[in-house]
């Protein structure tokens, strides 16, 4: 199929951006969407043109490091896919397709599509983790029991890949699902408790920090997030939050 | 903002039933609204409520500013529509029009009532109903009362989810209640300046 494509490019961090439009042409619609891409790039290095930079890794919906903002909707138009699981056949011929990068005032824009998302990487080493103790005595994991409906739901909290999708979707710019995914993950678990306190104060404080939005419970996140992260994360987040304010001792 | 939404919809929902009571019968209305504006527990609560009242505003618009200023860049292209409710990115524009209508209200009945000589009237019901005789009024009224639905559509079901109580056997009912709550609150209080209107 033949497409037109709206692009948003930006020479570098500072520069100011631009709308830049390219045909397309033999697309199959086969194709991944990132594969769509190469084919532009491939066209734009024979032309002795810029190629377009955007994020990519694992081509399989598992790294959480391929982004874009599809026709107005993050990750495109399907749902429970990532950009690099988005397939052709679900534009038509003809289509035009405007792709932007993410945007939040926390994810500034490196190169065209490129942003930086080490916000996120900041939340998490402010509080996403468990200490254990790595001398090589490490406990079976079985050998602590856990809820069934509690190790379920932490391991669906724990399919989040940190793309950003939600924050990018969110009329807010808010990491709430995100940071909702991380805390209810550790803190439905034994293993989480030590820190459970302490975990929620800090990764709140850094995402305020960040300049991410506040949650108004849209729920935009939860159909745009390509592993179906529920809202019910974000509640938790919420009296997680509450309980830790209020269990928190005096510095 | 979920307490003070609350709390606001408690007093809603006394008010709207207050207002009912002009349906039913003048002195039974003349009672109650007697009773509210004479009783000690009552009119202590009316500072509360101005409290609310501004602290729900003012953290309603300091919340929308430091959203907006999460997202410096708009998108070029955006199509909302997939994947949320108009009613929950409009919280501010139908949260501004109840305020714009919330003056207007005070103007004409609490200054009335309480500082003013009435228009002219001796009954609480009296006044009531003759502002509804205008058509001008009526109509401000009810579509302020539909923004008031439009901004509890959303607002009802959303402040559980802030409160952090999201559950899977109690989450479903909060929206039904969410859904018919906004839709009571704003064919109530609509019909009663309807019914005045068509029979002043
Ligand atoms: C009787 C009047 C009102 C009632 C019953 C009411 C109720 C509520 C409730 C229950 C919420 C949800 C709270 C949450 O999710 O945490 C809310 C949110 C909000 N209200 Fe009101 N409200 C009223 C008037 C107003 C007024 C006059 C404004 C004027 C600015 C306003 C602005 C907002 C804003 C900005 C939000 C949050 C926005 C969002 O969630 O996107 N409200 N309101
Ligand atoms: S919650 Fe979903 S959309 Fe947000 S970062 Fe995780 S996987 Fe991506
Ligand atoms: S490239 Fe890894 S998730 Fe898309």
């Amino acid at each position: 199929m033949n497409l037109t494509l709206k692009i948003y490019r930006q020479d570098g961090p500072n520069s100011k951006g631009r709308m830049e439009t390219y045909p397309v042409t033999d697309i199959s619609e086969h194709m991944s969407f990132l594969e769509m891409l190469d084919v532009l790039n491939e066209q734009l290095v024979n032309d002795g043109k810029e190629p377009v930079a955007f994020d990519h890794d694992c081509r399989e919906g598992i790294c959480g490091m391929c982004s874009l903002y599809i026709n107005g909707e993050a990750h495109g138009p399907d749902r429970g896919v990532t950009t690099c699981q988005l397939h052709m056949r679900k534009f038509k011929d003809g289509d035009t397709i405007h792709i932007e990068p993410w945007r939040a005032a926390a994810f500034p824009i490196i190169k065209d599509l490129v942003v930086d998302r080490s916000a996120m990487d900041r939340i998490m080493n402010a509080g996403g983790f468990v200490s254990v103790n790595t001398s090589g005595n490490t406990q079976d994991a079985n050998a602590i029991p856990i809820p069934k409906v509690d190790a379920d739901k932490a391991f669906d909290a724990a399919t989040c890949i940190g793309c950003g999708a939600c924050v990018a979707t969110c009329k807010n710019s808010s990491a709430m699902l995100f940071v909702g995914a991380k805390v209810s993950q550790l803190a439905l678990l034994p293993q989480g408790q030590v820190e459970r306190t302490d975990r929620v104060l800090n990764m709140v404080a850094q995402m305020d920090e960040e300049g991410f939005g506040n949650c108004t419970n849209t729920g935009a996140c939860e159909v745009e997030c390509p592993k179906g992260i529920s809202l019910e994360n974000i509640a938790r987040l919420n009296s997680e939050f509450l309980i830790a304010s209020l269990k928190a001792e005096k510095k | 903002m979920s307490l003070t939404g609350l709390f606001l919809i408690t007093f809603l929902t006394l008010h709207l039933a207050i207002n009912l009571l002009t349906l039913v019968d003048k002195d039974l209305f003349n009672e109650a609204s007697h009773f509210m504006a004479t009783n000690i527990g009552i009119q202590a609560m009316q500072y509360v409520l101005a409290l609310g009242f501004i602290m729900h505003i003012g953290l309603g618009i300091v919340l929308t500013l430091q959203n907006k200023k999460a997202r410096p860049e708009k998108y070029a292209f955006n199509k909302p529509s997939a994947n949320s409710q108009l009613s929950s990115r409009s919280m501010i524009y139908t949260g501004l029009l109840v305020l714009v209508f919330l003056v207007l209200h005070l103007k004409d009945y609490f200054v009335e009532l309480k500082f003013g000589d009435m228009n002219g009237f001796n009954n609480d019901y009296d006044l009531v109903v003759a502002l509804f005789g205008m058509w001008q009024y009526t109509v401000i009224y009810v579509l302020a009362f539909i923004a008031l639905g439009i901004h509890l559509n959303h607002g009802f079901q959303s402040a559980f989810q802030s409160l952090g109580a999201n559950h899977s056997r109690y989450t479903p009912t909060i929206k039904k209640l969410s859904a018919i709550y906004c839709v009571v609150v704003a064919v109530g209080f609509s019909a009663i300046a309807i019914v005045h209107f068509v029979n002043s």
